[in-house]
């Protein structure tokens, strides 16, 4: 059967983007092999794992699980969009100075769910910060760091 | 890169269309509405529909809103808009409660209601790689014909494992279903069968388009779910407890139901005699229904964790269901 490609508009951090997909192509292929934004991680691509995670509309989801063209008029944001140009995301800074990532694989979609939760709640207690990440396994760093960043970020958020 | 097998991809935007496409298409089509039970589903080829409709349009699946006594729910509400409602919150604790509980945050912002619902059963044998299963050798529920769970079986014992599912039948929920030949609706409990192959008394080509939970004064609700870890796991038994209360907070009529135990939600017979007209303080009368649970759970070896295990845990979560009945 021969299916046809779909065109999806969509904006993927912050740029006015064309794709043109099979069906069958997750957003997670679409970002990493036709817009050649490979920050977004694979992992189990069953759901089982969180390294895929995008902002979709503002909300945190498994773009191994989504279809590219189920995202059309959508805007998605990247880890390569979490920066104001060369000015790191504090999460970023955060996560880089309290050696909250180690191997860094599981890091764009922990930073993502994490922005995500600082948009929502500013001033998330520290169970509140587990919850929102308790969809992202992090192999390495026994989630400490990660908390401890996350709660720097929003700290610093909340001054600046 | 585990990849999607090829299908076509339907968008409507109203139940009847969505409706006629999956009559149009037949066995060869099914629905998606989040796609966080499907689509791994079909990257391990365990369901592979050559047509794929999509719900993510249909507008009117959306609804929450109180109606004709109770709460009417839209299919395609997501897990994370059920646990946060207030209303739900307030009057159907276990079901917020179960909706909260389910898979990870994330899943939450995509998976919704109807997809739950109507969540295909699981198995130690079929949820695994199309590699996996081939080199086993493919069993009845997709491939083959033997049952490597009970092999002597004719009958397949895939796990209902959906949290919702034993909750809205203890709460005498109704799903509400759109086909072909028009709308009805029908008692959350009779929707479930207990077969893993054909797991839901629905006709294939019916969309099911709400639940419907009754609010009845007295009654309070809870539920609990026994996983291996917090975050990530489906249940290995959920415990779902409903019950209306009389003025001296005697128990005047009660529904317990275990889920992810069988094929289908299990509700536990014979329990009138037992709590009928007792208290919550009854903890002879309570430990006597629990006996009874766990008389009737015959969890097998298909699901984390040892079945003999997940068999010694149901009285206490059982007691501990009922007990989460007291008024708060
Ligand atoms: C890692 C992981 C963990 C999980 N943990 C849990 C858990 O703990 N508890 C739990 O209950 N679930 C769990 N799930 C399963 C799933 O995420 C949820 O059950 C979710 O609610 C499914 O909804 P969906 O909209 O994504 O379903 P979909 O994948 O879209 O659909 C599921 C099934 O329902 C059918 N369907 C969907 N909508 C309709 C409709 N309106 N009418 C008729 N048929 C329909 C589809 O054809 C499909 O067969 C987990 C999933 C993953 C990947
Ligand atoms: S219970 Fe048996 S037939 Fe059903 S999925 Fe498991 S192994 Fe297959
Ligand atoms: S790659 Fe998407 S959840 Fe693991
Ligand atoms: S830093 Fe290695 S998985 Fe998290």
């Amino acid at each position: 059967m021969l299916v046809d490609k779909i065109t999806v508009n969509l904006k993927i951090n912050g740029l006015a983007t064309e794709l043109r997909v099979p069906p069958q192509k997750t957003l997670l292929e679409a970002l990493r092999e036709e817009a050649g934004l490979t920050g977004t991680k694979h992992g189990c691509e069953l759901g089982e794992c969180g390294a895929c995670t995008v902002l979709i509309n503002g909300s945190p989801q498994l773009s191994c699980l989504v279809l590219a063209a189920a995202c059309d008029g959508a805007e998605v944001l990247t880890i390569e969009g979490l920066a104001n140009g060369p000015e790191l995301h504090p999460l970023q800074s955060a996560f880089a100075e309290l050696g909250a990532a180690q191997c860094g694989y599981c890091t764009p979609g922990v930073l993502l769910a994490a922005a995500a939760l600082l948009v929502r709640n500013p001033s998330p207690t520290r169970d509140e910060i587990r919850q929102a990440l308790s969809g992202n396994l992090c192999r390495c760093t026994g989630y400490l760091q990660i908390w401890n960043a996350v709660e720097r970020a929003a700290e610093q958020l909340r001054t600046r | 890169m585990l990849r999607l097998p090829e299908f076509s991809y339907f968008q409507p935007t109203t139940i009847a269309e969505a409706v006629a496409l999956k009559d149009a298409h037949g066995d060869r089509a099914m629905f998606v509405s989040g796609g966080t039970d499907l689509y791994p589903n079909m990257k391990r080829r365990q369901q592979e529909p050559r047509v794929v409709i999509s719900l993510a349009k249909v507008d009117q699946l959306n609804a929450i809103e109180m109606r004709d006594g109770g709460i009417h729910l839209g299919a395609k509400l997501t897990l994370t808009s059920l646990a946060s409602d207030q209303r739900l919150q307030a009057g159907w604790p276990a079901f917020a409660h179960a909706a909260s509980s389910i898979a990870t945050p994330l899943l939450r912002n995509m998976g919704t209601l109807g997809g739950n619902l109507c969540l295909d059963t699981r198995c130690n044998y079929y949820d695994q790689s199309y590699p996996w299963r081939k080199a086993l050798g493919f069993c009845m529920k997709k491939d083959g014909d033997t049952c490597w769970v009970a092999p002597s079986s004719a009958k397949c014992w895939a796990v209902q494992s959906s949290d919702l599912a034993p909750v809205v039948a203890a709460l005498g929920g109704r799903i509400e279903l759109v086909g072909p030949k028009g709308a009805r609706t029908l008692a959350a409990e009779a929707f479930y069968n207990d077969d893993g192959i054909r797991y839901l008394n629905k006709e294939p080509g019916e969309l099911v388009t709400g639940l419907w939970l009754p609010e009845i004064a007295g009654a309070r609700s809870s539920y609990i779910k026994v996983a291996q870890r917090g975050s990530f796991d489906f249940p290995v038994l959920g415990v779902a407890a409903w019950a209306r209360f009389d003025q001296q907070q005697k128990i005047a009529e009660l529904r317990l139901v275990l889920g992810a135990i069988a094929p289908a939600p299990r509700l536990v017979p014979d329990l009138d005699k037992l709590l009928i007209g007792r208290s919550l303080d009854d903890r002879q009368a309570i430990a006597a229904a629990a006996e009874v649970a766990w008389r009737l759970a015959r969890p097998l070896d298909n699901t984390d964790q040892a079945f003999s295990w997940r068999k010694s845990v149901v009285k206490p979560y059982v007691e501990r269901a009922l007990l989460g009945l007291a008024a708060r």
